[in-house]
């Protein structure tokens, strides 16, 4: 299957993921409810990412995006998902702008008839968002100045190739 | 052709964005990241390891090997860091 150029959307697929890029708080409760049950799921598995205050160094991390490209990134692989496993639903909101230690940052959900699907396109999700979403992380520290952009990790692109071997 | 620039690539250069005319023999991202990277100590202090950079052509990722003719907007940037 060919996907579309410009929403990375697969041909023959029912489902559509939902990506949202927010500057709000995400209300991961309120995620969860409206993504599980439904009476055709059997599992929804979802991910979290929350804000560290890196042992209360940090005051904030700031999140600065790429509008257009990181929305339609994190779809293409949303479909990339979808094609590879028979998903009831796939959902992934990213936040940008100022975030506080504790607060969310990201959150992933999938949902199969299935726990394994739900499982493994719920990491998939998370490891090539990490690598391939164009947002980028700089720290802002407790005694008011700018800390360093964080650095890229290895290990992260090291998870989503492991997915081209599965 | 517009160039966007990104995180610390943007601060080191010190504009978000600029139209900027590639003289002839520019095919490659990888011609275009040597160009910029001889265009002033800003342009230098930003792409100084070239090879760690990340490229999109209307906002879509390019390898260094990739031809930028028919792109409009050339993203450049560093290693992404979000999720």
């Amino acid at each position: 299957m060919t996907a579309d150029a410009n929403t990375g959307r697969q041909p023959g697929l029912q489902i559509e993921p939902e990506v949202r890029i927010e500057t709000g708080r995400i209300d991961i409760a309120a995620e969860i409810a409206s993504m599980g049950g439904g009476g055709a799921i059997g599992g929804l598995v979802t991910f979290s990412g929350y804000c560290r205050d890196e042992g209360g160094r940090l005051s904030a991390l700031e999140l600065e995006h790429y509008p257009g490209m990181a929305e339609r990134e994190i779809a293409g692989i949303a479909w990339q998902a979808l094609e590879r496993w028979p998903l009831l639903a796939c959902r992934a909101v990213h936040r940008t702008g100022r975030i506080l230690p504790g607060e969310e940052i990201v959150f992933v959900g999938c949902a199969a008839e299935h726990r394994h699907a739900a499982f493994e396109a719920a990491s998939f999700l998370m490891d090539f968002l990490k690598t391939r979403a164009p947002f980028w992380k700089r720290e802002h520290l407790k005694d008011g100045s700018t800390g360093g952009w964080v650095e890229h990790k290895d290990t992260d692109d090291l998870a989503a190739d492991k997915w081209h071997r599965l | 052709m517009k160039l966007v620039y990104f995180a610390w690539v943007k601060e080191r250069i010190g504009v978000a964005e600029e139209q900027v005319e590639l003289p002839a023999g520019i095919i490659t991202v990888f011609d275009l990241l040597h160009w910029l990277k001889g265009r002033g100590a800003n342009y230098e202090a930003a792409l100084q390891a070239p090879e760690i950079i990340r490229v999109a052509l209307d906002k879509e990722h390019a390898d260094h090997s990739d031809p930028i003719a028919g792109a409009s907007e050339i993203a450049i940037f560093p290693p992404m860091t979000g999720g």
